[in-house]
């Protein structure tokens, strides 16, 4: 029995080596940072959320779409609906078709999603250099690091030293997080590029925490919930466990083995 | 069944799988955690095959009278890995795209009928909708058939009766009803399983998938590293420990077939490792192997990756074609027990 429990935590272990390999490769330097939302009981901090979105909808929406966020999601990082209301009323909406079959333009609802920046992804390239800026609604989960990558990116551009400045193609910017370190999205924020509604000093460094817990949120939505569900389940399966342990004590006490 | 009742929200269509993956995991009640927990049982159900393999391996069950039902197993587990193969695809993520696309293209190596095979698979010239479509069905059944067998399985192991550590035959006063006692001992084993999965379920839910699968399949970007899932590493480690295509091939499929013979392969009386001081040595270093097989599949095949892969492959299979059968002759087994309480009762009293 030890034999077959500590083949399986080999099995474990291995299991795991390879995706931490993974993330060491390549010359990308991430910033760790403490999030609200990590460990076992881990919450999004609403007004941090608030914050992020705030950023992303005054900076990042310019080039990059969050198609998976519709406006009434943002209920769940504490607006109420009548504010988002509001907040969607101020985006355009194309819709097909009125009865003549014509296109035509209608302020956003909250059952809508975040409408894209660009009409198509040729038309983003030719806006942006060649470069495509990817939808934001998956970011954190679909590069290693997450929200820590996020942020070191967003925070991540530094002055090249000479040799390599020489070696960048044009229109790409050194960033110490983009793996090859030429990326082809500008330094995007800015000591006091926007007022914070909460009145929280919009430092870049400030701007770009808020943004990466957004952007998290928005990729995991239903993290909260899912903590908690587990922490029931676990509870109730450790009860399960140890009862079950005893329970089987008591069958095999009259028995040899 | 965390599978039926995705395939309810499930929509198999190239331009609305990812986004319909995505309504599961928002907008669908509790769909989320199906979904973490349809895509982790997967992992899981694997690590616990693999140590019923490894455990089987050890104690010698493969042996007679149980070859039919080591057989079964294997079966087993090759319709596993077709099927968690196929669900892999079915989100449309980058990797589930380009894995589908190395595998399947794996079939074009065998000379002749391989391109016809390729293009029965895709249902088409490359992977598109025809083969998430196809992969969708197959998914569904798969399982069913997997059940089946399970079924035979069970039969099978009631017909000789389970092995035990000793390797040696139970004889009535060896053996205790199956309720209470094997149900109160599998209920503690399946709580401790239990919370190691649900610790991944919600704490770690993506741990074992890859980051490249958030991002929506597109065959015109292929990913720097295609790696597939971590139960398939030590076997795509075979796969490209060679260069040549079909070579790699047949050693891949080759190493889930060899299993298949080891009843044959294996000429020592005796089953169970404990009495036999050489194999028990040897099965360390097999596991040792696979272990390592397994980390040069998640790393690029070059350098020291490449040159462990091969060493890996070669011992893989010298250990069942060379070592299982020789050792077998010249090695002398400890003397067994009588029956299973000899040692028991042998055994100071505590
Ligand atoms: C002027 C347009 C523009 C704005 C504004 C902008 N980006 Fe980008 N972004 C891009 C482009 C272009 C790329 C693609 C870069 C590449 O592939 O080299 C990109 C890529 C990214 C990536 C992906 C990097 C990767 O690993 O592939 C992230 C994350 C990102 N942007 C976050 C943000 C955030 C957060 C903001 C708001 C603070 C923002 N961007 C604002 C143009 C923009
Ligand atoms: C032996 C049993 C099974 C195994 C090992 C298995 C494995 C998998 C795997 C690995 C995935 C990919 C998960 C991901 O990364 O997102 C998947 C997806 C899926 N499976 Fe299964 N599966 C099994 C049974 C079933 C059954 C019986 C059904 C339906 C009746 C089903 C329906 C689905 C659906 C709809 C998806 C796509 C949704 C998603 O990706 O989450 N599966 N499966």
């Amino acid at each position: 029995m030890r034999i077959v429990l500590f083949a399986a935590f080999a099995t474990l272990l291995i299991g795991f080596a390879p995706v931490e390999v993974k993330a060491a490769d390549g010359n990308v330097e991430l910033t760790n940072q403490e999030w609200s939302f990590d460990g076992v009981f881990g919450r999004f901090d609403r007004q941090q959320l608030q914050r992020g979105f705030q950023v992303y909808r005054e900076v990042c929406s310019s080039c990059h779409g969050l198609d998976y966020i519709a406006f009434r999601n943002l209920e769940a990082i504490g607006y109420s609906e009548d504010q988002t209301k509001v907040l969607a009323s101020e985006y355009i909406i194309e819709e097909c078709c009125d009865d003549q079959g014509d296109i035509f333009d209608r302020p956003a609802i909250p059952a809508d999603y975040m409408p894209n920046p660009y009409p198509n992804d040729q038309f983003a390239r030719a806006s942006n250099n060649g470069a495509l800026p990817p939808d934001l609604s998956l970011m954190s989960k679909a590069r290693h690091g997450g929200p820590d990558y996020v942020y070191s990116l967003i925070n991540g551009y530094e002055e090249p030293s000479a040799e390599v400045e020489a070696e960048m193609m044009d229109g790409m910017y050194y960033n110490v997080a983009f793996e090859g370190n030429q990326i082809a999205m500008a330094q995007q924020l800015f000591d006091d590029l926007l007022e914070y509604s909460d009145g929280t000093p919009a430092t870049a460094e400030q701007m770009a925490t808020d943004v990466a817990a957004f952007l998290h949120w928005a990729a995991e939505p239903k993290l909260e919930i899912r903590k908690q569900t587990g922490v029931r389940v676990l509870l109730f399966t450790f009860v399960f466990t140890v009862l079950a342990y005893f329970l089987k004590r008591r069958i095999w006490a009259d028995i040899e083995h | 069944m965390t599978g039926i009742l995705l395939a309810m929200s499930y929509t198999p269509h190239v331009d609305y799988a990812f986004q319909s993956v995505e309504r599961i995991m928002r907008d669908v009640n509790s769909g989320w955690l199906l979904r973490y927990m349809h895509a982790n049982g997967a992992s899981f159900f694997f690590i616990v095959v693999y140590i019923h393999i490894f455990r089987g391996l050890f104690y010698g069950s493969y042996k007679s009278p149980r070859e039919v039902l080591w057989w079964l197993g294997v079966i087993i587990m090759i319709l596993m890995m077709a099927t968690a193969f196929m669900g892999y695809v079915l989100p449309w993520g980058q990797m589930s795209f380009w894995g589908a696309t190395v595998i399947t293209n794996l079939f074009s190596a065998i000379p002749v009928i391989g391109d016809y095979i390729v293009t029965l698979l895709w249902g088409g010239f490359s992977v598109d909708n025809p083969t998430l479509n196809r992969f969708f069905a197959l998914h569904y059944l798969l399982p069913f058939v997997l059940v089946g067998v399970v079924v035979l399985h069970i039969w099978a192991l009631h017909i000789p009766g389970s092995n035990n550590p000793l390797g040696i035959n139970a004889t009535a006063k060896d053996k205790i009803p199956f309720h209470p006692y094997y149900t109160a001992k599998d209920a503690f084993g399946l709580g401790v399983f239990l919370l190691a999965y649900f610790t991944v379920v919600f704490w770690f839910p993506n741990a074992m998938g890859h980051t490249d699968n958030y991002i929506p399949a597109n065959p015109l970007s292929t990913p720097a590293h295609i790696v597939p899932e971590w139960y398939f590493l030590p076997f795509y480690a075979i796969l490209r420990s060679i260069d040549d295509k079909l070579t790699g091939v047949i050693l891949m499929f080759g190493s889930l077939l060899i299993l298949f013979v080891i009843p044959w392969l294996d000429t020592s009386r005796v089953r169970s490792a404990t009495f036999r001081p050489i194999f028990k040595v040897l099965f360390w270093v097999f596991l040792a192997d696979c272990v390592m097989l397994t980390w040069c599949g998640a790393q690029l095949a070059e350098g020291l990756p490449l040159l462990l892969s091969r060493i890996g492959t070669f011992w893989y299979f010298f250990h069942f074609l060379v070592l299982m059968p020789v050792v077998g002759w010249i090695e002398t087994p400890r003397p067994l027990p009588t029956s299973i309480s000899t040692p028991v009762v042998a055994k100071p009293a505590e």
